[in-house]
């Protein structure tokens, strides 16, 4: 296999590998995990390096494996010119970020959580433009919500933080969901989640039923992630983040993936009326809106904030355009909107680290103070402006002369061009009003700090960024030509079509609408102080997040009204409802058929001894019910019962279950009475009569219910799937104990989620009790003193001189497991139970003397081992946890078994041992302890 | 047998759905604890009941028991002990948090006003915050 064949799942995963080792690497210094990033996402670069010629030779490159094929879940990756082009963006842009971040952050801000989030960021975002199979998309697509959230919300302790990250997990969360009903639909349209297929598949869509309402949850998809009207209102409070992310997610990255998507489906979804509709009005009106609003906000941040709006709303309108040459402007405006903006924010950025502030009502006269950094923000601004020899304004000719052919289209033939020319006019305004604002107009006014030019190396991202601008605005054919050929090619899926980038194109209508919007621009510049007061009067209170936050408690209020009405928070009626709510269901089901309660299988004839151990039993189990009051002695009642269950396993063929059921009543009553030591050892009556009378009643009807269910299965015969297991467990699984072939291999991975969830006990258990103090009685029920010889000395020699038989007889019952009753869970329980003796016989710290072993290694090596058995079967080329065996011929032993089973068994016996030890021991510590402190106290 | 069988299934459901019904933490784990062996014991004799037949290929064997329900149940028993084992604890995590021994964490043992009490006492704290 060749680095070729998995390159793209490679780069895609290794930012998420990276992520807690950068988080990690921050303990020993600060700096590391920087540089972790930062190599992390070159290593990337380098990974999608050799793919790169292929894909400027037009190929698409697909690497894919089958995963879930039956329901068509395939792990699919994709690379062609467009995924490429996002990709270089993400990594590039995301490298430069990170070294700004390095300075930006400061010594109170922790660096290993800001990196960490940054790759898992980058990772989901490069998973999104690199996924062949759309489902695959979806969920890296809802991991950038879930990555952009932390992100935001880095700043934990500051409220707008925290609101606005909720806020925008809400809304693109929300968007994720529409999104991947969209795709389901588009599934269930093509027969098929693979890309290819469904762009091939253009017409079938457009022409198919389903195509409105696939459409318009793609579209919820894609405008609430790229921030377009209505959903637009989440990205101006998103900005409460660091203005690293601001830079990355905001400009650059995440709020673009909205605008791959609508790139990616252009052929499949394109074209029709609906789309020309729904994408040009939404792009129209955030172009507008961003335009304007951007204008009169006093933030720096809000500033561009607002104008990243006004730019995503022109990609949109864009697309909505769906001719192929509006197709490469918004491509190309991509790229150019991410090299000015993401460079903008870095220098807003700067502006307040090194001020204090981003008030732009403060801030003025920077320019003597950091020339450098103004510099680099008039280059900047001027290309967001549209201002010629710089990038944006060849995307924005272009953008402009498009929407001038676009009357083409439904919308009447003048209006787009003047609406789009107004935008512009704003556009410059704002602009102009980032630079003259900010480093001239005069001087600062009380700044928190005075500013100075930030460390070079702070400076050097915008830098780069900044002569990108220029060199794409005077030389595009060179620079920017090849990768938009390919990139545009790949989102239609036919050639490109011809383009021409080039600086003068001649006098024509475009020309002449940018030296309109320039020239208006100054003017509505100089008469701002008069529109801010208009302004003032109303508009600017018109804000999406009043509408959100009235959503938002309307929803909370419903839900609580909901739960209020089901959950009186007392556990009680809670219980009732739970087992009332099962049996009327139960007995309802009963009723609806009409065959006779007992069937006709003929029954066995009881014999007496069964008669009096069920007669025990049932006695015992009332008992604990009747003396539940008096809790040692219902504890001994219940472990009658237990035992007496355990006989009934050995009377009905099934010793296996004896052997658990036994082992685990002695584990389960010690653990009882440890913990009874730390709890009232009475129970209180309670007065409630209509308490007892109903819960008599539901008590009642439930055995009288079970009874019958019982009784109609049990009279009744069937016809098992066992034949299956029983003929197979010797050709298949090489065991003749069927119990235990079925566990460890045919549902061995029944098992080993159980012995999973029974680790994850142990270790509640431990996090639980970790700290725990418990108030220790001194005296028992009735009033006398503890015995003052806890560890009798013949009970001592007696389980020491057990042990070793002990440990003994589980080595065997493990080993004999695969053929005769016994096996991993039974041979863990016993040497559970020789373990557990010790430690009460001797005592904690006799027998953690001599045990020096860490129950906590022993659960994950246990885990370990039995998920490496599956694995290895999985790399011989069978599916997870296949067993194999062979027969070996050892010299006194003769022929003897060696399945791989008894490596997955092993597994299953060191999880049971160390969690039933370490919940046992450390209860008993929690005694310990309590003794302990009582006779310091003494002291 | 499969009607005494079936009544000691019952009889142990339903003490365990009363114990587990109580007001106090170590009746309920008793009483999960019961319901986890009817439950166990239910899910076996699915199998049908079974007397003399092994669950091991021999062959001078006659026939075989079911072995599938067993399976199921062996582990069932084992992950009943974990889930014991954590409510127990649970149960004495709750009590050094809120001192008491109660499932709601109260103190009142007049169950008859506790509820309305406790319903009030959450009204307030929700009109506080």
């Amino acid at each position: 296999m060749s680095l070729l064949s998995f390159n793209l799942p490679l780069a895609a995963l290794l930012p998420f590998f990276a992520a807690p080792f950068a988080a990690w690497a921050t303990r020993y210094n600060r700096l590391a995990s920087a540089w972790v990033a930062g190599i992390t996402t070159l290593l990337t670069l380098a990974l999608l390096f050799p793919s790169m010629a292929f894909v400027f030779a037009g190929e698409t490159i697909i690497q894919q494996w089958s995963w879930l094929p039956s329901i068509g879940f395939n792990i699919a990756f994709r690379l062609d010119g467009l995924a490429l082009l996002f990709a270089l963006l993400i990594l590039l842009i995301g490298l430069l970020v990170i070294i700004y971040a390095r300075y930006y952050l400061s010594a109170k801000d922790s660096m290993g959580r800001f990196y960490a989030y940054m790759l898992m960021f980058m990772g989901s975002m490069l998973g999104i433009v690199l996924s062949e199979n759309l489902l695959q998309l979806v969920v890296f697509w809802e991991l950038t919500s879930i990555t952009s959230f932390l992100l935001i919300s880095y700043w934990q302790h500051r409220q707008d933080a925290r609101q606005g990250a909720r806020m925008a997990l809400a809304v693109t969360g929300g968007g994720g969901l529409a999104l991947l009903g969209g795709v389901l639909l588009l599934g269930h349209i093509v027969g098929s989640y693979q890309l290819t297929d469904v762009l091939a598949s253009g017409d079938l869509i457009k022409g198919h039923d389903l195509y409105l309402p696939t459409l318009v949850l793609i579209l919820l998809g894609v405008f609430t992630k790229s921030a377009q009207f209505p959903f637009h209102f989440w990205l101006p409070h998103a900005m409460a983040a660091p203005t690293p992310v601001s830079a990355y997610l905001h400009s650059a990255t995440m709020v673009k993936a909205g605008i791959f998507l609508l790139a990616r489906f252009f052929p499949a979804l394109s074209g029709t009326p609906e789309w020309v509709w729904l994408v040009s009005s939404a792009g129209l009106i955030t172009l507008l809106l961003g335009a304007y609003v951007a204008l009169f906000k006093h933030d720096l941040k809000g500033l561009l904030a607002y104008s990243t709006l006004s730019h995503l709303g022109l990609i949109t309108l864009l697309f909505g355009f769906s001719s192929e040459l509006a197709l490469v402007a918004a491509i190309f405006h991509i790229i150019n909107h991410a090299t000015f903006k993401g460079s903008l924010f870095m220098v807003a950025g700067i502006i307040d680290h090194e001020s204090g502030t981003r008030d732009m009502r403060k801030l003025n006269g920077l320019f003597k103070m950091m020339p450098h950094t103004a510099v680099l923000a008039m280059i900047a601004a001027a290309a967001m402006a549209g201002v010629p020899l710089l990038n944006g304004f060849l995307s924005k000719e272009m953008f402009f002369e498009q929407a001038i052919s676009a009357s083409g289209t439904p919308l009447a033939i003048w209006t787009i061009p003047a609406l789009v020319t107004l935008a512009a006019i704003f556009s410059v305004a704002y602009s102009l009003r980032f630079i003259h604002d900010v480093f001239f107009n005069g001087e600062p006014i009380d700044l928190p700090k005075t500013p100075h030019e930030p460390p070079r190396f702070m400076k050097i991202p915008v830098d780069i960024l900044v002569v990108l601008c220029l060199l794409v605005g005077i030389a595009p054919m060179y620079l920017i030509s090849p990768i938009l050929t390919v990139a545009v090619a790949s989102s239609l899926q036919t050639a490109a079509p011809e383009f021409s980038l080039a600086i003068w194109h001649g006098f024509n209508i475009p020309l002449l609408m940018s030296f309109i919007a320039l020239v208006l621009g100054v003017a509505v510049y100089t008469m701002r102080h008069r529109l801010f007061a208009w302004n003032e009067k109303g508009l600017h209170s018109l804000d999406g997040k009043a509408v959100f936050d009235w959503l938002l408690w309307k929803t909370i209020r419903l839900s609580k009204k909901v739960t209020d009405a089901f959950d009186q928070t007392t556990l009680q009626p809670a219980v009732t409802w739970v087992i009332g709510g099962a049996l009327v269901l139960g007995i309802v089901t009963f009723f609806q058929f009409n065959s006779p309660l007992i069937g006709n299988r003929v029954m066995m004839e009881a014999d007496v001894i069964t008669l009096l151990m069920s007669l025990i039993l049932i006695v015992a189990s009332l008992l604990t019910v009747i003396l539940h009051h008096k809790r040692l002695v219902a504890l001994i009642a219940i472990g009658v019962v237990g035992l007496i269950v355990a006989l009934g396993f050995v009377k009905f063929s099934a010793p296996d279950l004896a052997l658990t059921q036994l082992s685990v009543e002695v584990v389960t009553i010690v653990l009882l009475l440890l913990a009874l030591f730390f709890l009232p050892q009475h129970t209180p009556q309670e007065r409630s009569y209509i308490r007892f009378t109903r819960d008599g009643v539901i008590s009642v009807s439930a055995a009288v219910s079970v009874f019958f269910l019982a009784m109609a299965v049990l009279s009744r015969d069937y016809s098992p799937i066992s034949g299956f297991f029983i003929e197979n467990a010797k050709p298949g699984g090489g065991g003749t104990n069927v119990v235990n072939v079925i566990l460890v291999d045919f549902r061995g991975f029944d098992t080993l989620g159980e012995i999973a969830v029974l680790a994850l006990a142990g270790l509640g258990i431990f996090a639980m009790l970790e700290g725990l103090k418990l108030f220790a009685p001194t005296k028992d029920v009735d009033g006398l003193v503890w015995s003052h010889d806890p560890h009798p000395p013949i009970m001592q020699t007696l389980t020491r001189l057990l042990f070793p038989l002990m440990l003994m007889v589980a080595v065997f019952i493990f080993l004999r497991g695969h053929n005769l009753p016994g096996g991993g869970f039974i041979a863990g329980l016993i040497a559970s139970v020789a373990l557990i003796s010790q430690y009460l016989a001797n005592g904690i710290d006799w027998t953690n003397e001599r045990l020096r072993i860490d129950m906590h290694r022993v659960i994950w090596i246990g885990l370990l081992i039995a998920t490496l058995t599956g694995v290895v079967s999985m790399f011989i080329g069978y599916p997870f946890l296949t067993t194999s065996f062979t027969y070996l011929t050892w010299p006194v032993v003769g022929k003897f078994e060696v399945a791989s089973a008894i490596a997955f068994d092993l597994g299953v016996f060191l999880v049971v041992v160390g969690a039933t030890v370490m919940i046992l021991v450390e209860l008993g510590k929690l005694s310990h302890a309590s003794h302990h402190i009582k006779k310091e106290e003494v002291n | 047998m499969e009607w005494l069988i079936a009544s000691v299934i019952a009889v142990m459901t339903g003490c365990g759905v009363y114990l587990t019904l109580r007001a106090r933490t170590f009746p309920v784990v008793l009483g999960l604890t019961m319901l986890a062996y009817a439950v166990n014991v239910f899910l076996f004799a699915m199998g049908r009941l079974q007397v003399g037949f092994p669950a091991v290929i021999d062959p001078a064997a006659a026939g075989y028991t079911d072995p599938l329900p067993q399976a199921l149940v062996l582990t069932a028993i084992v992950i009943a002990f974990g889930m014991t084992a954590f409510l127990i604890v649970l149960a004495l995590k709750a009590r050094s948090e809120l001192g008491n021994d109660h499932v709601d964490g109260l103190h009142r043992s007049d169950d008859e006003r506790k509820a309305k009490r406790h319903n009030n006492k959450t009204d307030s704290e929700r009109s506080a915050s």
